[in-house]
């Protein structure tokens, strides 16, 4: 089954991802910030990121950026957290090697529903 | 697959109360001009968690009361918009506002819309205020206001960029996905296939001709490409405008509709079903740095291996070994103790908790009683029992309160004493031996020993001829119903609360000091205990019960000579140490055992003991050790004994009482 990393400073938002990705039988990994996250992916090689965008230490556009200049992710599909007034967010993570996103507040089947897209 | 969301609700109470205690102290901050883009930043990221958080969870009203606060936290960000000093003072009455409606929703109370609804006003009129910049909501996608009418059909030109793949998409996935939304057919265009030697097979050398037939609608279809339009050139036009001609299925080689598959939904049922068990009443939760987990965890390793070391040395067991099992021994000990210890860790929260409360409170305070004062505070992460916190929140608050309101004087009457205009307040808190202190400092007109003397003649509390020390002076302070402002003001004066704050200090073991010297000032300072659960103690014997008397208290231990007693009258016996008389509390006497071996002085041991800054000679048999026990409630398992604190179970399975010096030493008064 595919491992997928979410990356999320807030606690409650990183369960949420985490149980519904795991309900669907997804190995998931969690990460707090951008920081921690791109750490974790030199540990193991993941299928998918999830990550939010504004976050302390390093925030999720910062972290895309250094993680497509790995070579192990360079194909990987990143996919951001946005909420509906960060337009610009967007085009911005897209530029930095997103692959997609979703916005905020979403529940969990629309969470599943993208994963599931995206990992085919 | 139907997730229970309610599981995530207590987490995210919890970091939305945190996010609020960081948009406070940001805001502060920000008004007193200390900040920087990085605390502006952290508001705007508490107020956008929230946000993000409680419209995912289902607090529509926090969601959308936090969107405005967010949006004008967003223009102070991106430099657009100043904020006032009044702007400031709004953001902080909408952090309350939020806490009250997440209060209100998390422990189930009434939102006060009224109050809700003057904060979500102010903010608008904040917003509305000059700035002309459009709103964020009128940047509607135009896209949408295109004909929306679905026609028989679509013809799709997909022309992913040679750089495509590099941000993780797979033009297969777009395939699939319009597939999954009519009858697809098409052709691709392997043209630009470079040569063998040419060939990047990280590039993306393919373009579709498509055709999508069915009831799909314009939106649908830009749905698919929505992340991939920055990196492909897209054409959608609907199948009626296209000629007959170009129609033509003239090579169908290429069908890419295959149905998703549906690989991931099969385990999901296996999960869910393992739905944690709601307690119904709030929990109270602590939350722990994974830092100290990982102490633990290796200490208990740690434990295990000595564990498996020592019953390896019990199954074959011959007295050459004795020194092993010795060593062994010892090792137990030691990782029993560092257990001990990482677990009492863990009950450690810093005081910083408790002290976020006041920049806010004496910034609110000042104001209102138009008194200029700065509150300065050291030692906020000193660690502290989290009982022990929560317990000292509101002493302090009386005890800072009481400062601004008392102690610190108005400008115009600093600036008439040759004082600065501004009047400082300092909490600091620090370890001393095996205590706490917290102190509460001020620079204001201190306490005047004389009107509490009186004021203590006139309640009846000291009689008139009585000579008192000056700390006795103070106590008086914390009597019941004894207040010295002149006019009570509604911050406090009242003389309710004083002698509750001693109280509640006393019930967390902990003793409270004043010191002040009129006009410089006044220094409240608390002492407490680190955790109310484990003491070190000292284990005394007297006759055939052992005693523990809190290390804390002792001073010293010395065999008495009988020549340095004395009788002293009206105080009993008291011993002559160095220059110092001792009144001696006999424990044989005062709990009545029978069969104490010590009779004479000489036969025993004197501990002295100090609470209250008095200093005592407690009689006992004979020093056993010092250990560290655990506190048992007597008062809970038994009744409560005056003279006893409590009691604790000792190694070989006895109980021993602990003795509770200060009360011990009111006994004998």
């Amino acid at each position: 089954m595919a491992l997928i990393l979410t990356v999320d400073d807030s606690a409650s938002m990183r369960q949420m991802v985490s149980f519904t990705l795991k309900g669907a039988g997804y190995d998931v990994v969690e990460a707090e910030d951008g920081q921690k996250a791109l750490d974790a992916s030199k540990t193991r090689k993941f299928d998918l990121v999830v990550t939010d965008v504004n976050m302390p230490v390093m925030d999720g556009i910062t972290f895309i950026k250094h993680l497509r200049t790995e070579a192990n992710y360079k194909f990987t599909p990143i996919l951001m957290l946005t909420t509906e007034s960060s337009s610009d967010k967007k085009a911005e993570g897209k530029a930095a090697g997103a692959t997609g996103w979703i916005v905020k507040p979403f529940n969990p089947d629309q969470l599943l529903a993208v994963v599931k897209k995206v990992l085919g | 697959m139907s997730i229970d969301m309610e599981q995530f609700h207590q987490v995210f109470f919890e970091e939305s109360f945190e996010g609020l205690d960081i948009m406070e102290t940001g805001l502060l901050n920000l008004d007193s001009g200390e900040a920087d883009n990085e605390e502006i930043n952290s508001i705007f990221r508490a107020a956008h968690s929230i946000k993000g958080g409680s419209g995912t969870f289902g607090f529509q009203n926090i969601s959308d009361f936090t969107h405005i606060m967010e949006t004008l936290l967003d223009e102070v960000r991106d430099g657009i918009r100043e904020l006032t000093h009044e702007g400031i003072n709004i953001l902080l009455k909408s952090v309350d506002c939020l806490r009250m409606m997440m209060t209100a929703t998390s422990e189930g109370g009434d939102v006060d819309e009224a109050e809700v609804k003057t904060n979500f006003e102010a903010l608008q009129n904040i917003l509305d205020s000059e700035s002309a910049a459009d709103t964020p909501s009128a940047k509607q996608d135009a896209a949408t206001s295109e004909s929306d009418q679905a026609p028989v059909g679509w013809k799709i030109k997909f022309a992913p960029h040679k750089n495509f793949m590099q941000f993780g998409n797979d033009p297969v996935r777009i395939l699939r996905e319009l597939g999954g939304l009519g009858d697809l057919k098409g052709q691709v265009d392997t043209s630009k296939v470079p040569d063998f030697d040419d060939f990047n097979p990280e590039d993306m050398h393919l373009s579709w001709d498509l055709m999508l037939t069915g009831n799909v609608s314009k939106s649908a279809i830009d749905d698919v490409f929505a992340w991939v339009e920055d990196e492909s050139d897209i054409s959608i036009t609907p199948l009626s405008v296209v000629k007959e001609e170009s129609a033509i299925s003239s090579a169908e080689k290429k069908t890419a509709s295959k149905k998703p598959v549906a690989t991931a939904a099969a385990p999901a049922a296996a999960k869910t079903t393992e739905k944690k068990e709601k307690s119904t009443a709030a929990s109270s939760s602590i939350r722990v740095g994974i830092d100290k987990i990982d102490d633990l965890i290796n200490m208990v390793g740690e434990l295990v291996i000595t564990q498996s070391m020592l019953s390896l040395l019990g199954e074959d067991f011959n007295m050459t070994r004795l020194e092993k099992l010795q060593e062994g021994l010892i090792q137990l000990d030691r990782h029993t103790r560092e257990l001990q210890e990482s677990v009492m860790q863990i009950r450690m929260v810093p005081i910083s908790f408790t002290f976020s409360r006041f920049p806010r409170m004496v910034r609110d305070l000042s104001e209102k009683l138009e008194k200029n004062i700065e509150l300065v505070m050291y030692g906020e992460n000193t660690e502290l029992d989290k009982t022990v916190i929560e317990k000292i929140g509101d002493p302090l608050v009386h005890l800072v309160r009481n400062s601004i309101d008392h102690g610190i004087e108005m400008p115009e009457d600093r600036v008439a004493a040759g004082k600065p205009e501004k009047g400082t307040i300092q909490l600091n808190a620090f370890h001393r031996g095996g205590n706490i202190v917290i102190e509460i400092t001020d620079d204001g007109k201190g306490i005047d020993k004389d009107i509490i003397f009186q004021k203590g003649i006139e309640k009846g509390l000291v009689d008139p001829g009585s000579k008192l020390s000056d700390q006795q002076i103070y106590d008086l302070l914390f009597n019941p119903g004894f207040s010295t402002a002149a006019e009570i003001t509604d911050v406090s004066g009242r003389g309710v609360g004083m002698d509750v704050v001693k109280k509640n200090i006393m019930s967390l073991g902990g003793a409270i000091e004043t010191h002040s010297v009129k006009g410089q000032g006044t220094i409240f300072s608390i002492r407490l205990p680190l955790t109310l659960a484990i003491l070190d103690g000292q284990s005394v014997s007297v006759g055939d019960d052992n005693y523990i008397i809190p290390l804390v208290s002792i001073v010293e231990s010395v065999r008495p000579k009988k020549e340095m007693l004395n009788m002293v009258a009206g105080k009993g016996e008291t011993y002559k140490l160095r220059d110092e008389y001792l009144p001696i509390i006999r424990v044989r006497d005062l709990f009545k055992i029978p069969d104490a071996k010590a009779d004479q002085l000489e036969e025993g041991l004197l501990v002295v003991v100090e609470a209250d800054g008095k200093r005592f000679g407690v009689f006992v048999d004979d020093l056993l050790g010092q250990q560290q026990v655990v506190i048992k409630s007597l008062e809970s398992n038994y009744k409560r004994i005056r003279g006893v604190s409590g009691a604790t179970i000792l190694g070989d399975g006895s109980v021993a009482l602990i003795l509770d010096i200060p009360s011990l030493i009111r006994m004998s008064d």
